[in-house]
């Protein structure tokens, strides 16, 4: 059995990464829910915000905090074009012409970062403020996870309270359960996508800039975590919040309880877990049947 | 007269939407049915209730006096019971003889086979040549099913269910979305059905509900609303009030969008 | 004469007609020599390229097996890399570990394994379609992964299995240092695969997986068995995929996990894709290009190289989606017709 200090540890260690997992994987969940679009180029959004921070803090010397929030933003409004001008031309197409533009997307994009950043992983300077350790009483614990921690919390209130609040959460939770039935309400479904897509990526871009010093950031990563990514949003139910939540923090705590207990195995025992929940609840634990 | 298919007291509930209530309906060998109602009075749920592309939430479907409720709806094909979809459900991207060719194929077992050649069953070629010319098909018979206009298309549907060689036939609109100048070729290819099958048919056309069905069931909210031949459905006031009325705007809405097509 | 030609096309001159154009439709065509005489001039005309040559080869039966699903059945899979990946250490395991290096008899134990494989994933994946199955395939393909590296001190991880010892071929002929033995041992087996494929595309049970592509509503209300023929198609294609991966074991005495990645489900799409679907010779076309593609720009320019693939993709989504055999039809037909 594992010392109460080591089950502690890895329940931090393990909530610190599914708040990354879930803030990249959140958009992708609504984007695939709203549409039905399978978008294999999710995680080359996430990168995207991941070199974009390093680029603004090396190169002009923003600060950690304001950079990945520039990152975001950025990385949010450029996404538009793409959903304007690629993507909405495949709503209506099967799932493989979808598959393959978004693939073909994740390639260029890695081609790209590899021509400007090269194909060695890069690190980020964090503020001194989160470097070190916590004192959380039982344990001490890294400062930068327990930051991550902060953010993905108030990530996750904001995004509750946008999605179950406001005028806008109402539409996108109506589209999502309905498409046809949102659109014959008036609900403009077209700029509704246009808009959740955009705050996913730019989600997706903050979730990149916090991954790099866990995840290590290499041109790779556009593809590496895509299937991680792509597992969790199928496991939680494409397009719940709630799942998409539940199951980065199932998949990330028992992925991080895993290599720690089992380095060899803990790999295989989470695809299998994710497998076996997709066979018996094939939409996933908050899936619409 | 014998029983071919029978319901018996068939629900279903989409959760608490009751879309189907207590449906009692037989077809006898040989049946001329009509299924009318308005729109939402649940007749292609019925028919998805029929063919086993919906199991219901309670009640029978006995096939011969066999209960196939529980049964598959590839196997209820099997066992003789074939359908046309309100909106075309076809193999767009073959021929139209191979849309045929595939329905005797699956019919007959031949499509088990991996090794001989499709084109060396010269029977099968032969029988679904023979479906297309009864319903005048022939000379399409080698273009692609996407290529032909939306009424010819609409008879390659039937032309399916028929090479099933079925003893249910379930009709869910036939000539829907067929403009009235070419609706007529589909009505008399349905007339001119075996007199062995019996047949089920969902039509809006009141003038083709009178002159095809022998008898009418009228279905109202999922229920059966009541049911008799056609003299007795045409006077009947209560069914003149609820459905009969109705349809009359209903046509009216039809024929301008009729226009338009035109 | 065309006046008299329909007076006199009565109803059986249609009927003959359209029998011997199903008949025909399954006939060899002459054109179909072409790859197979370019396969044989490749060993006469590159001799020092075989080695290369014998990738490419397992690279089109790879891309074949995908296409008897995704092309005819039209089932979208991101995990055919698991099939790959399971032949390879069906080789990898019996050379190097049971002390069995017959190339032969491997090759049928990886078709047996690999298909096995495909029977049971498809069994329980195939009741799903779209997303859903999309996620399950590339789910299973990562488990396996998975499960080689938590078993690594057999799998070796991704380091590879070393001490792979492959026999010589029939007892006789060496992989030798060129690679000309490999070259013709893998030409012959895809020949082989390849006569199956093409059987079972033309055979009523090949219409049945179109079909099922067409409109699957349609064949469950024809009374198809669809469940059952899709799982025979998906383990028909895993034995082939299990095969080439064996080959590609053979070929190489080496693998790593690294066969069983998304990359390489990926891969073997875009080559199907790029050559175009459902068309039997997309496979040869598409796998040989990008191969030699790959061969020359992968390594001199990396960056440019996924670039260009990438927008390959994209372009061939947007523009050309029945892949180069098909945008070379149109091409045809349109001086076809500019010429009339």
């Amino acid at each position: 059995m594992p010392s109460f200090a080591a089950i502690i540890s890895i329940l931090f260690d393990g909530l610190a990464y599914a708040m990354v997992l879930f803030i990249i994987s959140v958009g992708l969940s609504i984007t695939m829910g709203l549409m039905g679009f399978v978008n294999l180029a999710h995680g080359a959004f996430a990168m995207a915000g991941g070199y974009l921070v390093v680029s603004l803090t090396r190169s002009l010397g923003i600060p950690f905090l304001p950079a990945l929030v520039i990152a975001a933003v950025i990385v949010g409004a450029a996404s538009i074009p793409f959903e304007r001008i690629l993507y909405s031309r495949l709503y209506k197409a099967t799932e493989l012409d979808q598959v393959l533009l978004t693939i073909g997307l994740a390639f260029m994009s890695i081609a790209v970062c590899t021509m400007i950043y090269g194909p060695a992983p890069l690190t980020i300077r964090l503020p001194s403020i989160l470097t070190g350790q916590l004192d959380i009483g039982v344990r001490t614990v890294p400062t930068y996870r327990a930051f991550v921690i902060v953010v993905g919390v108030v990530l996750i209130a904001v995004l509750w309270y946008t999605f179950e609040r406001t005028n806008i959460g109402a539409k996108i939770r109506a589209a999502v359960d309905n498409r046809r039935m949102a659109q014959s309400i008036g609900i403009n479904v077209d700029r509704l996508f246009t808009l959740t897509f955009a705050l996913g990526s730019g989600l997706a871009a903050l979730g990149g800039g916090l991954a790099v010093q866990t995840f290590g950031l290499t041109p790779s990563f556009a593809v590496l975590y895509l299937v991680f990514f792509l597992l969790i949003v199928s496991v939680g139910g494409l397009g719940s919040l709630k799942g998409t939540l539940v199951a980065s923090i199932v998949l990330g705590v028992f992925d991080v309880g895993g290599k720690y207990l089992t380095p060899e195995a803990g790999g295989f025992f989470i695809y299998a877990l994710a497998l076996a929940i997709l066979l018996v609840k094939p939409a996933g634990l908050y899936g619409r049947e | 007269m014998t029983a071919v298919l029978q319901i018996e007291k068939l629900n279903r509930n989409f959760g608490a939407l009751k879309v189907t209530r207590d449906v009692d309906l037989t077809l006898e060998r040989g049946a001329r049915r009509a299924l009318i109602g308005p729109n939402g009075a649940g007749k292609t749920t019925l028919i998805n209730l029929i063919t086993g592309g919906l199991t219901p939430t309670s009640g029978r479907v006995l096939l011969n006096g066999e209960d196939i409720t529980k049964t598959s709806q590839a196997e209820r094909a099997r066992r003789g019971i074939a359908r046309t979809f309100q909106i075309n459900q076809l193999f767009r991207g073959i021929s139209v003889l191979e849309n045929i060719c595939l329905a005797i194929g699956e019919r007959t077992g031949a499509c088990n086979n991996l090794w001989r050649p499709a084109g060396a069953s010269a029977g099968i070629i032969d029988e679904a040549f023979g479906y297309l010319e009864s319903l005048r098909l022939a000379d399409d018979a080698l273009r692609l099913v996407r290529e032909l206009p939306y009424g010819r298309q609409r008879l390659v549907e039937i032309a399916i269910a028929l090479a099933q060689q079925p003893r249910v036939l379930l009709l869910d609109e036939p000539a829907a979305g067929v403009p009235s100048s070419e609706s007529h070729l589909i009505l008399d290819v349905v007339d001119s059905l075996d007199p062995e099958i019996a047949i089920l048919i969902i039509e809006h056309d009141m003038d083709v509900v009178f002159r095809f069905a022998r008898q009418i069931t009228v279905l109202v909210a999922g229920a059966v609303f009541t049911e008799g031949t056609p003299d007795e459905i045409k006077h009947n006031p209560q069914v003149r009030a609820v459905y009969l009325g109705e349809e009359v705007h209903g046509e009216q809405a039809a024929g301008q969008g009729a226009t338009h097509h035109g | 004469m065309a006046a008299s030609d329909v007076t006199t096309a009565g109803p059986d001159d249609r009927r003959a007609r359209a029998r011997a154009f199903i008949e025909r439709r399954h006939r060899i065509r002459l054109g179909e020599i072409v790859p197979w005489l370019l396969i044989a001039a490749v060993f006469f005309i590159f001799p020092d390229r075989t080695t290369f040559g014998t990738q490419v080869l397992i690279a089109i039966m790879f891309a074949l097996s995908l296409d008897l699903i995704l092309g005819y059945a039209g089932i979208v899979t991101l995990g055919h890399a698991a099939f790959f990946g399971i032949g390879a250490y069906t080789v990898a395991i019996l050379s190097a570990r049971l002390g069995w290096g017959e190339p032969i008899s491997m090759l049928f134990a990886a078709a047996v394994l690999a298909g096995i494989g495909g029977l049971i994933s498809g069994w329980f994946l195939l009741r799903y379609r779209g997303l859903t199955l999309l996620m399950l395939t590339l789910a299973t393909a990562v488990l396996l992964q998975e499960f080689g590296n938590y078993r690594s001190d057999i799998t070796g991880g991704y380091d590879g299995v070393p001490g792979m010892e492959i026999w010589k071929l029939l007892g006789v002929f060496e992989n030798d240092l060129w690679g000309h033995n490999y070259y013709i041992y893998t030409a012959i087996v895809l020949f082989v695969v390849f006569i199956v494929v093409r059987h079972i595309i033309y055979s009523p049970f090949g219409q049945a997986l179109v079909g099922i592509r067409e409109n699957v509503r349609r064949m469950h209300a024809i009374g198809s068995p669809v469940h059952r023929r899709l799982v025979i198609s998906y383990t028909i294609a895993a034995a082939i995929a299990g095969i080439a991966g064996a080959l590609f074991a053979e070929s190489t005495a080496y693998t790593t996990l690294g066969v069983f990645d998304f990359d390489n489900s990926a891969k073997v799409m875009v080559m199907l894709i790029l050559g175009g679907t459902g068309r039997l010779y997309g496979a040869f076309a598409g796998a040989t290009i990008y191969m030699i593609l790959e061969d020359e720009f992968s390594k001199a320019f990396p960056e440019y190289w996924q670039f260009g693939i990438g927008l390959v993709l994209v372009l061939t989504v947007l523009f050309a989606r029945r892949g180069l055999l098909g945008l070379f039809e149109d091409v045809a037909q349109y001086f076809r017709r500019s010429k009339s």
